[in-house]
């Protein structure tokens, strides 16, 4: 019971980040209807961006840590940011109303290109990071096995879901948001009708990747190692959850984070860890026969 | 563009160059035993934003775009004149050994390309006629690889009767994959063909008693001239390549002859692989590939099922892939895990749209360039998958249709005879 409460913490945990990088997916998918491979990269850059930061704030003497971590991701958001922004605009917009591989294609190059990029300019192997939040709580313990909730777990769990909820109100109730969900449904008109939809997609990149850095900082915290490869996984996984939620759909794309997290956590506490990665393909395998549009995804309407 | 205009742009280009080196660039991180120091590198921001700087200030004066206006115009297909580029490209595929320039490693090039050619057509049949998005196609590629190897060491079988498993089987298991998942559309089967990618190169890695796990499989077995091995002794009693043809033997010459020899047989069966694709295409299993690729719906209604045409498509392109792959192994006499990552899929996937979509010959030429352009880097190894990269999607943002986007309606009306005027 305790061990299943522990792997329960850890898969949620996994899940939260699973499914912010998740929403970046799903949001350009929502709008654009391309697969932007090169998400993955993006989270990994906003990694680097935070370990890179805290060394930074380290050497300026800001030690006291929540300021540093407020500004790890302040920075970390900030230049992730416009590392979404620039690969929009360099690799996507130019094929803007292309046919519909040539951005996939594009993305594709794209994500090798930033791999590379990192791994030159901050070196092949594996950057770690002391950790910043020690402690949590020993929730309960049974035949001397304890089940710890630390306060980076719950850091995370917060975090994600505040950033969900506001999330949610953005789509909701801003201008911002009604003008992406009028892209969604159709840019010609939404364009007719006054709406920049260049500059729509454009912050609908910004915002994916601000949650992407937001992830990224927190797995840098989390697992305290980083490399430039991390993204490429990470990535996978999350378009997974992305679909395994419904693509196109905020919610889904959270759901399928976390059940996404969750499988892998139980898999690998329960079975084999070698196999954890086939376990969470084969679900959505198994999943999308059962319902091909995803979890939470409306069932695409053919037309003629 | 006036001066100031460029510059300008020039500039606030310059500047999104600066925000994106400041922390990539500018800053890096040392872990030393004492701790990790931050070392700065802001003479490599500087120069990478004057880079930047000149090189879109340079940009905004290239002539070809100068005569660009914004002023809409008719688009106009410039047709390539693709006739005589295939025969040619045949002759030169024919000579290339030997050609007085021809070393053991432009051979050795070479069939790496024809073998790239071969999964780029198999692709193709799957991507570029029938519409189906395939992310996970070095799966049956290594499918291929891994029958020769694995039929090899544990039933002794040469090369030349592996081969026709090795089709098979990456058939079969292309067939096993699409028949659950066929139902779904477009970017889903993207998705779950890129994830069962990942399956077989996860269970190629941990399955260590049967696959040799991330080791691979060493000394796959090799192809033969007819029976007659490329090696200094026949097993067996027979004759070697060398002995058959009076042939003075010498490791160095050996290598040499094994080579050409894997070089034309691959390029045969490439050349039967064309020819059944281009056959292919012009019976009705090859029209309802296209059609589909066009309008489900409208295909369904005429009477075409969607899933045996779409089932068939898939296996024919497991199945030149698993020819592929079991050249590739033999080709490399070694296999692993490792060749057969989602970057191999997604080398494909960009051969097949580079070269535009459907087009045999922009494939080809699309596999030269993909092949080619990494070894032209060798000296500067850390940049070549930067370039590669960035050559990817500048091909694409130049032509997003691809080299070769010509699409040639697959049946031509004959001109309906003019009636003879009264």
């Amino acid at each position: 019971m305790s061990y299943f409460l522990q792997q329960l913490i850890n898969g949620l945990t996994l899940g939260a980040i699973y499914g912010l990088i998740a929403i970046g997916y799903t949001m350009v998918y929502g709008i654009v209807g391309m697969i932007n491979f090169a998400h993955g990269e993006i989270y990994m850059i906003g990694a680097f961006v935070s370990l890179i930061t805290y060394f930074v704030l380290g050497v300026a003497g800001v030690t006291w840590v929540p300021l540093a971590l407020a500004l790890v991701l302040l920075s970390a958001m900030g230049f992730t940011a416009f590392y979404g922004w620039t690969v929009e605009r360099v690799a996507y917009r130019p094929l803007r109303g292309s046919f519909r591989l040539a951005p996939l294609i594009s993305a594709i190059g794209m994500s090798i290109f930033l791999q590379n990029y990192v791994q030159l300019v901050q070196g092949a192997q594996v950057k770690s990071m002391p950790p910043v939040i020690d402690g949590g709580f020993h929730l309960m313990e049974t035949n001397g096995f304890v089940v710890q909730l630390s306060y980076l777990q719950i850091m995370i769990m917060l975090t994600t879901v505040a950033l969900m909820a506001g999330f949610s109100i953005m789509i909701a109730a801003t201008p911002l948001g009604r003008a992406q969900r009028a892209c969604e449904q159709d840019m010609t008109m939404a364009a007719l009708l006054g709406i920049n939809v260049d500059r729509t997609i454009s912050t609908t990149f910004v915002i994916g990747a601000i949650l992407a850095a937001v992830a990224g900082m927190m797995v840098t915290l989390y697992y305290g190692v980083i490399d430039f490869f991390i993204g490429f996984l990470a990535g996978m996984k999350a378009f997974t959850a992305a679909v395994l939620g419904g693509i196109g759909s905020l919610p889904g794309a959270m759901l399928g984070g976390l059940l996404i997290g969750l499988i892998e956590a139980f898999w690998a506490g329960y079975f084999n860890a070698a196999y954890k990665d086939v376990a969470v393909f084969g679900i959505l395998i198994l999943v999308l026969i059962v319902r091909p549009s995803g979890l939470l995804g409306r069932p695409e309407v053919e037309k003629v | 563009m006036p001066l100031r205009l460029a510059a300008k742009d020039a500039a606030l280009a310059a500047f999104v160059a600066l925000v994106l080196a400041i922390p990539l660039i500018g800053f890096t991180t040392h872990e030393t035993g004492s701790g990790t120091i931050v070392e700065t590198r802001f003479r490599w921001v500087a120069i990478a934003v004057a880079v930047v700087f000149a090189g879109r200030l340079a940009w905004a004066f290239v002539p070809w775009r100068a005569r660009r206006s914004s002023a809409p115009r008719l688009v106009q297909h410039r047709k390539l004149n693709t006739k005589y580029l295939g025969w040619l490209a045949l002759a030169g595929a024919i000579l290339w050994p030997f050609l007085p320039f021809a070393s053991n490693y432009l051979i050795f090039l070479a069939t790496t390309v024809l073998i790239y050619i071969m999964l780029g057509w198999g692709l193709n049949v799957v991507v570029g006629l029938a519409g189906l998005l395939n992310l996970g196609y070095a799966a049956f590629y290594a499918v291929g690889a891994y029958t020769l190897a694995l039929a090899g060491q544990y039933w002794g079988i040469g090369f030349w009767e592996a081969l026709p498993l090795c089709g098979v089987m990456a058939a079969i298991v292309g067939v096993l994959l699409a028949l659950p998942v066929l139902r779904l559309r477009g970017d889903y089967l993207a998705i779950v063909t890129l994830g069962f990618g990942e399956i077989i190169r996860i269970v190629l890695i941990n399955w260590q008693s049967f696959t040799g796990g991330p080791n691979g499989v060493n000394d796959l077995p090799l192809p033969t001239f007819f029976g007659m091995p490329f090696s200094a002794r026949a097993p067996g009693g027979g004759k070697t390549f060398a002995q058959f043809f009076g042939l003075h033997f010498s490791p160095l010459a050996n290598a040499t002859e094994r080579l050409i020899f894997i070089y034309y047989s691959i390029l045969a069966v490439a050349l039967l692989t064309n020819l059944l694709v281009l056959r292919l295409r012009r019976l009705p299993i090859g029209r309802a590939w296209e059609a589909l690729r066009e309008d489900e719906i409208a295909s369904r209604a005429l009477g075409i099922n969607p899933i045996n045409v779409k089932l068939s498509a898939f296996a024919i392109g497991a199945l030149l892939a698993g020819f592929a792959g079991a050249f590739f192994g033999a080709h490399q006499s070694f296999v692993s895990p490792e060749s057969f990552n989602f970057q191999e899929s997604a080398t494909v996937l960009a051969i097949v749209v580079l070269g535009g979509m459907g087009s045999q010959l922009g494939v080809v030429l699309a596999a030269i360039i993909l092949v080619t352009l990494p070894e032209f880097g060798r000296e500067f190894a850390q940049f070549r998958m930067l370039l590669f990269g960035a050559s990817m999607v500048a091909i694409m943002v130049w032509r997003p249709r691809g080299l070769l986007s010509l699409r040639t309606p697959s049946i031509r009306l004959p001109e309906a005879p003019r009636e003879a005027a009264p």
